[in-house]
């Protein structure tokens, strides 16, 4: 189980996002994950190894090392990613949900159903309303506070984004104050940069994403009162579906987005 | 066969399993498996290469790490969710057991062509009767496990902190020699981390283990107010046509719900089902 792994769990979640959702999957899996895996994980490869102190003293090299870097950038980085994609799961978990609920209908012979077969609701992309809309605002809400979070958590440890070159360490058993040094920090410093720049582009994204929806949601709301109030006695049930109907055609046209390969 | 080959076997068990299931297998290998594979074992790689002892005496770092170190971290959560995992297949098995026994009767009431076959192989295996008592019991054997590990790891390594320092006077160490451990507050970080999500995952054991009992006694209690008709005819024929005709008519009133869909679904039988009119 690695980010390979992650990227087909997801990839199956983008089908039901809105087009923002897709650019910011895009983004998570090439500009983040892919440049940690690439790059990042060599930089800090030999973060130990090469953490060099100027003594002779057996141990004070580890304890200092432990003591300015309590959880490595790439370990943070890590569990950032993992955190931050893991809501859209709940979307995908609500699309499941809903698709059983179709395929339940569909068995017993329910005569609301639309579906010819089994493999239409299947393929069916279902559109952002209802209870799935609030499963959906409530995964970009957790994915706005972990990234927040995380972005946070590093600021505290690191004081800053930037990776100084030399330490000056006094913990025990070093002796007086020793002088601790960095392996790589300007290039450490660098990638520190991208990721909080792209961990930003996405906070970005996440924020558009949420008030797009919110958007929708009200604009939906007002067309539905406003069309209740021209129309309050006269529809049967044939013009209730045919509006919707042509509600779900207006509606799709504006959706239509072109899809992001898994 | 590494996490991936597991993860392609397990995936074929989650569509069996109930919805707290599907989740706390999600949970297993998001949370759990991948954080292993992607970010602790590369805080535990250089833990015997990293641990310093204050002596030149040789052999001395060898011992010492072995005695504190009688089995790594990473190798206890590696056995722990390969052995959490796989009381899973007690369940897969059973359901391919309970598909070869349907397919078998299919052929028997003349059904054998390759589309029916297709259809058994995939629809979703209800958890009643002896698919319950398999699937009950992969849960408790989780939970057993889940906990025999997690008192395994605290009677090893007591407290769940990693400690800088440890003091060692195993032999051939001369008196009493320190030694420190490589990235201590990182591990602690992640042992707390892992056991945090064991914990969890012990709850969504509990949590599907009683839902399962009361889905069973709400069953029961539906059943016990209709009850079936026909096995008392069991016993009354015993010519051989008769005896055959009422053993498929058993078989067929026993795996009730998902074979009558099953057959029903289908078009050119005996059997008629309410379809979709707007099909």
């Amino acid at each position: 189980m690695d980010w390979g792994a992650l990227h087909t769990v997801l990839g199956g979640v983008n089908k039901h996002s809105t087009s923002i959702g897709k650019i910011w999957l895009t983004v998570l899996f090439i500009f983040r994950i892919m440049i940690l895996v690439v790059a990042a994980e060599k930089v800090w490869g030999d973060e130990q190894d090469d953490f060099i102190c100027n003594t002779l003293q057996p141990g004070c090299k580890n304890v200092c090392y432990d003591h300015f870097f309590p959880i490595s950038h790439i370990r943070l980085w890590a569990l950032q990613l993992i955190f931050v994609s893991t809501p859209a799961l709940l979307v995908a978990m609500h699309v499941a949900y809903r698709r059983h609920e179709k395929k339940r209908q569909f068995r017993k012979g329910d005569q609301k159903c639309e579906y010819k077969d089994i493999e239409e609701i299947r393929k069916q992309r279902f559109h952002i309303e209802g209870s799935l809309w609030w499963t959906y605002t409530s995964s970009i809400f957790f994915r706005l506070v972990f990234e927040a979070v995380f972005m946070y958590a590093f600021y505290f440890m690191y004081d800053g984004f930037r990776m100084p070159r030399l330490m000056k360490c006094s913990a025990w058993p070093c002796p007086n104050t020793v002088d601790c040094f960095v392996s790589r920090p300007t290039e450490k410093t660098v990638f520190t940069i991208f990721m909080i720049a792209v961990s930003s582009i996405c906070i970005l994204l996440n924020v558009a994403e949420l008030c797009y929806l919110l958007a929708k949601f009200f604009l939906r709301r007002s067309k539905k009162a406003g069309h209740q109030k021209h129309h309050p006695n006269h529809e049967n049930k044939e013009e209730t579906k045919q509006n919707e109907m042509n509600e779900l055609i207006s509606d799709s046209c504006q959706n239509t987005v072109i899809g992001f390969t898994s | 066969m590494n996490w991936a080959g597991l993860y392609t076997v397990l995936s074929g068990v989650n569509r069996h399993s109930t919805a707290i299931g599907r989740i706390w297998l999600s949970v297993i290998f998001i949370f759990r498996i991948m954080v292993l594979v992607v970010a602790a074992e590369s805080v535990w790689g250089d833990e015997k290469s990293a641990f310093t002892c204050n002596t030149q005496q040789p052999g001395c770092n060898s011992v010492c790490y072995d005695h504190f170190f009688p089995i790594s971290h990473i190798r206890l959560w590696a056995l722990q969710l390969i052995l959490v995992t796989t009381p899973a297949l007690l369940v897969a098995m059973h359901v391919a057991y309970q598909q070869h026994q349907e397919k078998k009767l299919l052929v028997l009431t003349g059904h054998g062509d390759p589309k029916h076959m297709e259809e058994v192989k995939k629809h979703k295996m209800r958890i009643s009767g002896s698919l319950w008592w398999t699937y009950v019991c992969s849960v408790v054997f989780r939970l057993l496990f889940e906990a025999v590990f997690m008192y395994i790891f605290y009677m090893l390594y007591p407290g769940y902190q990693m400690v800088r320092l440890v003091k060692c006077e195993a032999y051939p160490c001369p008196n009493t020699v320190d030694c420190f451990i490589s990235r201590p507050t990182e591990k602690t970080i992640f042992t707390v981390f892992m056991l945090v999500t064991s914990s969890i995952c012990i709850i969504l054991n509990m949590a599907e283990l009683v839902y399962l009992v009361i889905r069973a006694c709400a069953r029961r209690g539906q059943h016990n107010s209709n009850p079936p008709s026909g096995k008392g005819s069991f016993y009354g024929h015993k010519l051989s046509s008769e005896y055959k005709q009422n053993e498929i008519n058993q078989l067929l009133t026993e795996q009730d719900g998902s074979l009558k869909d099953m057959l029903r679904r289908n078009p050119g039988l005996q059997e008629k089902g309410d379809r979709c009119s707007a099909c």
